[in-house]
């Protein structure tokens, strides 16, 4: 028992919150490398993230591709249409007071959601978990259901795998140099305009790639984006968008404090996170990882 | 938003054209209701005075809310309730919802304006959820139902608001003071100093201006109104539900005052028009409402930042400048 | 004076910066191997005339020819490919990358560049703080970094906009031997400067700009027949 909550529900509260975490890490990590280069809050995140969740439903549905395969593809389809979007409409916004950025990527989450609503309803679909992570395992104190398990370790070992090549390696410090100078990076003779074309299929990739991974976790739904991309805005500004490592971190941290907040008071849960956005913006306006205002 | 609000490009023969116009425009209100729908036109009314209220954040502010809804329908909620519940007037009721939703915009906006432009629009997004969930949760919104069966009233005990054509006038009434009143924020000193923060934050704060105060007291502002409308509304349709404080109904806001024109006085009023007709004329088809509604966001956004009542400024009344952007 | 075509000829330039009209029509030519500096009061347009060359202002007219090439067609980002390498004034060096990354992000765009470990043997400093981050060295070690990276690149002419800004005279001073042993291994440059004495150790011709255009130009040997002119124009 631990502060009267018995240690069963109190580990088990821990592990939606790691889970939630993981998604909130892996989205924010996307929107904070979009923004970083191309100064668009990319409000289509969440119907991107619901985009791989259905690529790989109906790849399953439809062609009998399971999940394995899927979880190259479904990032893949939601990178490519990232692309289109980037080349065909978000590559005129640049130059303009970013705000249109976000409007339009507003009207494009809306379009995405709208047509799943009007094929597929609002109710979920299930998706099942790949029989290699099937069941579960008991810990000892606890007992874990082995794709819960895969979620986590998953999404840290793509978050930290994301950082590092973008700490790393060549691709990374173009990205890097061109966040903090496009025009000079491009006067160097670096192609920037297809830089940031990759950089947006790239998060959105991530996106959908976090949709397939939480397939067989949530229902895979039109609306699954849209509540959460919400929260992960919230998360961001907690975060600052500075820092790449800032973002992955807050989006665990936020998580678990979601976790702990089911656990001792449960009515407060779905709001925690704005409130501690709230306290935040009172103590360090810039975000825990901002470096600026 | 500051490089394409239009300018003050009017000069005096214009100026007497726009009245006209204005003239023209309120005889037509007037005459409305013996043509079309009434219910259909108060809808309007109160969607036009709510992205009014919006516009004069964004378009003489230049702070894009992604939280109005909050406003909208947190007094349509306070409205509802005082009316059904309480057994007050409809003019307490409504006195209610304008004084609770200056008091939510008083909260938001303290927090929102610690940061600015896209920050700012994520954190009203998210506080406005926030609102939305507590909604959800709380004992007095009656939850998924929503408030039902709100008694019009009569309003100061004379006026029997279940009359079609006097509830009409009382709206339009209501509509026409708080455009008024928009209209005189804009164009006093205070809205003079709201104008300069818009167009370069950085030269208000070292003119000397408490640039945080004034955000803080037009957002109150905005809220105040964005709540009157709504209301308004709550009366005339008789319930609040969870709709109107829902993160969508601060989008259709949003694209009301976009499609219509940002930073012009009538813009959002046509704008708002237009988009109920729309969602009328769609919710008898097929097609569903947010992906109309999403693909002229994206279209408005690429080619038509202006909107409609904005670009014919630009083309009637300054044709010669409108090369910009 | 030199018979051979110039590398590159700059004819008729405009340039805008949004509505403000900062050239007004700039004619000059560079010779290959040539040092060429800009000089000019403050505002004359010196820099802006480096930045529409390089095409970062993107809003201008006229002709620029380079090598063979008509610049004014080209994006960007092609614009390094066809041999011109940029030093911008704030000397851009990165703060998220080290003083590796900074050295190699400029890509290679023909043979002939130093190599890292010539640039190394050159600039000690640079070797010792290979692994810090950019704008963690001094001002002259930035400079340093800043025009070691183009010579990495290949390319044939360096525009270099104010290297000496606000340095030690010791370091303006490794600055001018670094043009020198630029000169020796054929390197064309096109240098703005505001330290007179400076420029006239390093260039062999100068052009002199007043209100968006070329006013005057003549080569080192005619300088002291021109300081009177010099004095009015510059102050000097």
């Amino acid at each position: 028992m631990i502060f009267g909550i018995p240690i069963q529900a109190f580990l088990g509260q821990l592990l939606v919150g790691l889970i939630n975490g993981s998604f909130y890490a892996l989205l924010s990590l996307g929107l904070a490398i979009i923004f970083g280069l191309l100064r668009v809050i990319n409000f289509a995140h969440g119907a991107q993230y619901m985009l791989g969740a259905f690529a790989g439903y109906l790849l399953l549905a439809h062609l009998g591709i399971g999940y394995w395969p899927a979880l190259i593809l479904a990032p893949l389809i939601v990178g490519v249409t990232g692309i289109i979007i980037e080349r065909l409409a978000l590559s005129r916004l640049y130059d303009i007071d970013p705000l249109y950025g976000l409007l339009f990527t507003f009207g494009l989450a809306l379009v995405l959601e709208g047509v799943f609503r009007y094929y597929f309803g609002v109710s979920g679909n299930p998706y099942p978990v790949p029989p290699l992570l099937a069941g579960g395992t008991n810990l000892g104190f606890m007992f874990l259901p082995i794709y819960r398990g895969w979620v986590v370790v998953a999404s840290l070992v793509i978050c930290i795998g994301v950082w590092l090549a973008i700490e790393k390696t060549k691709f990374g410090s173009y990205l890097r140099a061109a966040t903090e100078n496009p025009s000079l990076v491009q006067a160097f003779g670096v192609n920037v305009p297809l830089l940031l074309t990759l950089t947006y299929g790239l998060g959105a990739a991530l996106a959908g790639l976090a949709g397939i991974l939480a397939a067989p976790v949530y229902q895979v739904s039109p609306l699954m984006g849209s509540n959460l991309i919400i929260v992960v805005f919230a998360v961001v500004v907690v975060g600052g968008m500075g820092s790449i490592l800032g973002a992955i971190v807050t989006g665990y941290m936020l998580g678990l404090a979601e976790g702990l907040t089911k656990v001792f008071y449960p009515e407060a849960s779905n709001i925690v996170i704005f409130v501690i956005m709230a306290i935040v913006l009172l103590v360090r306006p810039a975000g825990l990882f901002g470096k600026d205002a | 938003m500051t490089d394409l609000t239009l300018r003050e490009a009017r000069g005096k023969s214009s100026s007497r054209l726009e009245w006209m116009l204005v003239a023209l425009g309120i005889l037509a209100l007037v005459a409305a209701p013996f043509f079309v729908y009434p219910i259909f036109l108060m809808k309007m009314l109160c969607f036009a005075l709510f992205a009014c209220a919006f516009n004069l954040l964004l378009g003489y502010t230049g702070l894009l809310s992604f939280g109005h809804a909050a406003f909208f329908g947190g007094a349509a909620y306070f409205t509802a309730h005082s009316i059904k519940v309480w057994g007050w007037p409809p003019e307490a009721g409504i006195l209610l919802g304008v004084a609770g939703a200056a008091l939510l915009g008083l909260v938001i906006g303290f927090f929102a304006i610690r940061r600015q432009g896209i920050y700012f629009a994520m954190i009203t997004l998210a506080l406005s959820q926030m609102f939305f969930f507590f909604c959800v949760q709380a004992e007095f919104t009656e939850g998924e139902d929503g408030i039902q069966g709100v008694p019009r009233g009569f309003l100061f005990g004379l006026i029997d608001l279940h009359v079609p054509l006097n509830i009409y006038y009382v709206v339009l009434a209501v509509f026409l003071i708080g455009v008024f009143a928009i209209w005189r924020i804009v164009n006093s000193p205070f809205g003079m100093i709201l104008r300069s923060i818009r167009e370069n934050e950085n030269r208000a704060t070292s003119l000397g201006y408490s640039v945080a105060n004034y955000k803080l007291a037009a957002f109150v502002m905005s809220a105040a109104l964005a709540g009157l409308a709504g209301s308004v509304k709550a009366i005339v349709f008789q319930f609040a539900t969870l709709t109107d404080v829902a993160w969508q109904m601060s989008g259709e806001v949003i694209l009301m005052t976009l499609l219509g024109g940002i930073g012009t006085m009538v813009g959002p009023i046509v704008g708002a028009g237009l988009v109920v007709a729309l969602q009328n004329m769609l919710a008898t088809s097929d097609f569903p409402v947010t992906i109309a509604t999403g693909l002229i966001f994206m279209v408005c956004v690429l080619v038509f930042r202006r909107g409609i009542v904005g670009e014919i400024y630009a083309r009637v009344f300054h044709p010669a400048g409108s090369s910009k952007d | 004076m030199n018979s051979a075509a110039p590398l590159l000829s700059v004819r008729g330039l405009n340039a805008w910066y949004g509505e403000s009209h900062a050239l007004h029509g700039v004619d000059l030519d560079v010779f290959p191997s040539e040092t060429v500096t800009l000089l000019g009061r403050n505002g004359v347009g010196k820099t802006t005339t480096l930045r529409a060359i390089m095409g970062l202002i993107r809003k201008r007219t006229g002709r620029i020819d380079f090598d063979g090439k008509d610049l004014m067609r080209l994006p960007l980002h092609r614009t390094a490919h066809a041999g011109i390498g940029f030093v911008p004034e704030e000397r851009g060096i990165f703060a998220t990358l080290t003083v590796d990354e900074n050295l190699i992000l400029p890509p290679v765009v023909a043979p002939g560049g130093m190599s890292v470990e010539e640039i190394f043997d050159l600039f000690p400093n640079l070797k010792e703080r290979r692994n810090s981050p950019g704008t963690k060295l001094s001002g002259g070690e930035q400079q340093m970094l800043a025009i070691a990276r183009i010579l990495r690149t290949g390319v044939k002419v360096l525009l270099l906009d104010e290297p000496t800004e606000g340095l030690a005279p010791v370091i303006v001073q490794r600055i001018g031997e670094l043009l020198a042993a630029l000169k020796k291994r054929g390197m064309t440059v096109l240098l703005v400067e505001q330290n007179f004495r400076f420029a006239s150790r390093v260039a062999d011709r100068f052009y002199l700009m007043e209100h968006g255009k070329v006013m005057a130009e003549f080569p080192v040997g005619e300088l002291n027949e021109r300081m009177t002119l010099l004095h009015d124009v510059l102050g000097v």
